[in-house]
């Protein structure tokens, strides 16, 4: 993929939105947990969702863009679009924890698969439904 | 049936072109129908037929257009002949990898499931998941080999019912009809017609012709001419297995010049004939321009190299198909875009591990040799063989001897060796680029060429130098076509591909049913 910067929030907003809405409703009932009220462990799941769209948005993906610019290909390979998962696991993290408790396994468990399976669906799937998405720099809008 | 052997007399249809509408840059119905030239009404037709037509109909089909309304008008029967004929020449025969990405697949314009997942899937292996995961960082780049991609076009083909929308000939010339649309002259098969000329009238044309043939540098096309002498000065380009299989009769020299992929498919097989047939071949590589090392201008990105080659992955950086360096041309005009594209230029090859292992081992063994220099005659040696004169940038000149040259600088460029393109060039409107290729908008169309609901559009090598980069590329093709798509789906030609359309021809694909 050769994401603009443009092209990264627009992806990042309309996937964490869809699918990432979608697998953190079927998935947070039957996370590990700590004994709290569903209705509460909603609350933060789907907080985690929207803390991670916007600490993404606004810290990592210019940091991302940044250090694509020393690439000759102007890319982002495939590879650095699964492992940044683990820098913005522990930042969407840090920043959840102050509005509620979170246990780690639950934490790392939703995360990991809700980062995996948005990857999974970026690297080829989401070309059948967004034809033109990767010839505009992984715009969602117009593709 | 018309008898055409018979005398001309003024006025009397002869179902050619006369020196009338040759002369003529815009024609009436009338002059057609005067010249006896059967009229096939056809709303799109693709001239070529190679890769670029096959593309541009796969996409109309996909958009919901009939195949009966598309023609594509070619002297080849399978969209991929020519590319396999010039990569089998090349040194890619079928079982050897293109220079092209896993996610440029011409068959299937979604590239899901892209060509390493099939190779994958087929080969039961997670081999090709694996690298293309792990590249460009850890591994060199993962790229199809020639035959999956010909096999996957030849089910596609099928599919879409290409062989129906196939009209075999020569397209002789393509002009502005008076009420709108263009008439593009075709010159069946001897036999196929009862006139020497069939007239397309259509609203919309694609071009799509490739490169008009061989380029030789101008000292060996000299050397050539000269004296005559077509045996052991080639072009990589044309069918040259006749060297190799002298150099494996006989210990011989070749000189081999030019830098890009060509240049390292060549010296693959040699070095391979060499280390496993038994060739005693002696090679000199000759560039003009030596990279041996990281080359390049900061702000674009720099560029690795080694041993004379500089390394790109694909003929361009990535982000030029689709991301910043797509954006980028796209914004820049005339002088400006012609200089991000000597930024972006020169010969180059990608990187492969096998390939840089052979070639060190050659160095080593000192059977293999490069230089640097600029050729000033190439001329019979003293008792055999050519001897070529080389002036070097530092340094005194000197000569090469060699019994074969093989040329690997590419293939013709000027748009006015192709007749159909000159024609246009003269007769309706086309004009030049920045790169001195065909002129042609964001959108494909070719500029200065539209008339009234009529448009013409290019895509392919000889639009190189526009707001495009990637032309000459199978996604740069499915970029052209899905782009010309759009703009006709705007002016209701056909259906824009959207999500739902896209998802269900998408499902279509999968289980290998007809577009319609």
């Amino acid at each position: 993929m050769t994401p603009t910067l443009i092209g990264r929030w627009q992806t990042r907003i309309a996937l964490l939105a869809t699918i990432g809405v979608v697998w953190t409703v079927l998935i947070t009932p039957l996370l590990p947990g700590n004994g709290a009220a569903l209705i509460d462990t909603y609350r933060l799941t789907l907080l985690a969702l929207v803390i991670n769209a916007v600490v993404g948005a606004v810290v990592w993906d210019p940091i991302y863009h940044g250090l694509q610019q020393f690439r000759y290909e102007k890319d982002w390979p495939s590879l650095f679009a699964l492992l940044t998962g683990i820098n913005e696991g522990v930042t969407t993290w840090f920043v959840l924890r102050r509005f509620g408790t979170v246990p780690t396994s639950s934490f790392v468990v939703l995360f990991a698969s809700t980062w995996l399976l948005i990857w999974l669906v970026v690297v080829g799937p989401i070309r059948v439904v967004l034809l033109r998405r990767r010839f505009r720099g992984g715009r969602v809008i117009g593709a | 049936m018309i008898d055409t052997r018979t005398p001309r007399i003024p006025g009397q249809p002869t179902g050619d072109l006369t020196p009338e509408l040759l002369s003529t840059s815009v024609w009436s119905d009338e002059d057609v129908a005067r010249a006896g030239i059967p009229v096939i009404d056809m709303p799109f037709v693709t001239i070529g037929g190679g890769m670029g037509s096959f593309v541009m109909v796969d996409l109309l089909r996909i958009a919901g257009v009939p195949a009966s309304n598309i023609r594509a008008l070619s002297n080849i029967d399978h969209p991929w002949q020519t590319y396999e004929y010039l990569t089998r020449c090349s040194q890619i025969p079928r079982g050897e990898r293109i220079r092209s990405d896993s996610s440029g697949c011409p068959d299937n314009i979604w590239a899901f499931p892209s060509y390493a997942v099939r190779e994958a899937w087929a080969d039961k292996t997670v081999a090709p998941l694996a690298s293309v995961v792990l590249e460009p960082v850890f591994t060199d780049y993962w790229t199809p080999r020639a035959g999956q991609v010909f096999n996957a076009l030849g089910r596609e083909a099928t599919r879409i019912k290409y062989p129906e929308m196939l009209a075999r000939g020569q397209v002789r010339l393509l002009r502005r009809r008076r009420d709108g649309g263009y008439f593009t002259i075709l010159t069946p098969p001897a036999g196929e017609s009862t006139t020497k000329r069939v007239a397309y009238r259509s609203w919309y044309v694609h071009l799509a012709v490739g490169y008009p043939g061989l380029q030789f540098l101008p000292d060996l096309q000299h050397y050539r001419e000269r004296y005559n002498d077509a045996t052991h000065v080639v072009n990589a380009y044309e069918p040259h297995e006749h060297v190799y299989e002298a150099l494996k009769r006989h210990p011989g020299t070749v000189l081999v010049r030019g830098g890009g992929i060509v240049a390292s498919r060549v010296l693959q097989r040699l070095m391979e004939d060499r280390v496993n047939n038994g060739a005693r071949t002696h090679i000199h590589h000759l560039f003009r321009t030596y990279v041996s090392g990281t080359h390049g201008d900061s702000k674009i990105g720099r560029r690795k190299g080694s041993g004379g080659f500089a390394y790109s992955g694909f003929n361009w950086p990535k982000a030029a198909w689709g991301g910043q360096l797509k954006e980028q041309f796209e914004r820049l005009e005339g002088d400006e875009r012609a200089a991000l594209y000597r930024k972006l230029g020169g010969a180059h090859t990608p990187h492969r591990k096998l390939w840089q292992q052979q070639k060190a081992r050659a160095t080593n063994e000192g059977w293999y040799q490069t230089y640097q220099g600029v050729v000033t005659s190439v001329t019979p040696g003293s008792r055999s063989g050519i001897t070529t004169a080389v002036r070097p940038e530092q340094g005194s000149p000197y000569a090469l001897d060699a019994d074969f040259i093989i040329d690997c600088t590419g293939l013709e460029g000027d748009i006015r060796e192709h007749r159909v393109l000159a024609d246009l060039l003269d007769h309706s409107g086309a004009g030049r680029n920045p790169l001195g290729k065909l002129d042609v908008e964001r959108t494909f169309e070719v500029r200065g060429t539209t008339n009234g609901f009529g448009r013409v559009y290019a895509s392919g090598a000889a639009t190189l130098g526009g707001y495009y980069a990637g032309v000459d590329t199978f996604l740069g093709l499915q970029y052209a076509a899905l782009t010309i798509t759009d703009d006709l789906a705007a002016q209701g030609f056909c259906r824009r591909i959207g999500i739902g359309r896209s998802t269900a021809q998408w499902w279509r694909w999968v289980r290998n049913r007809p577009v319609d």
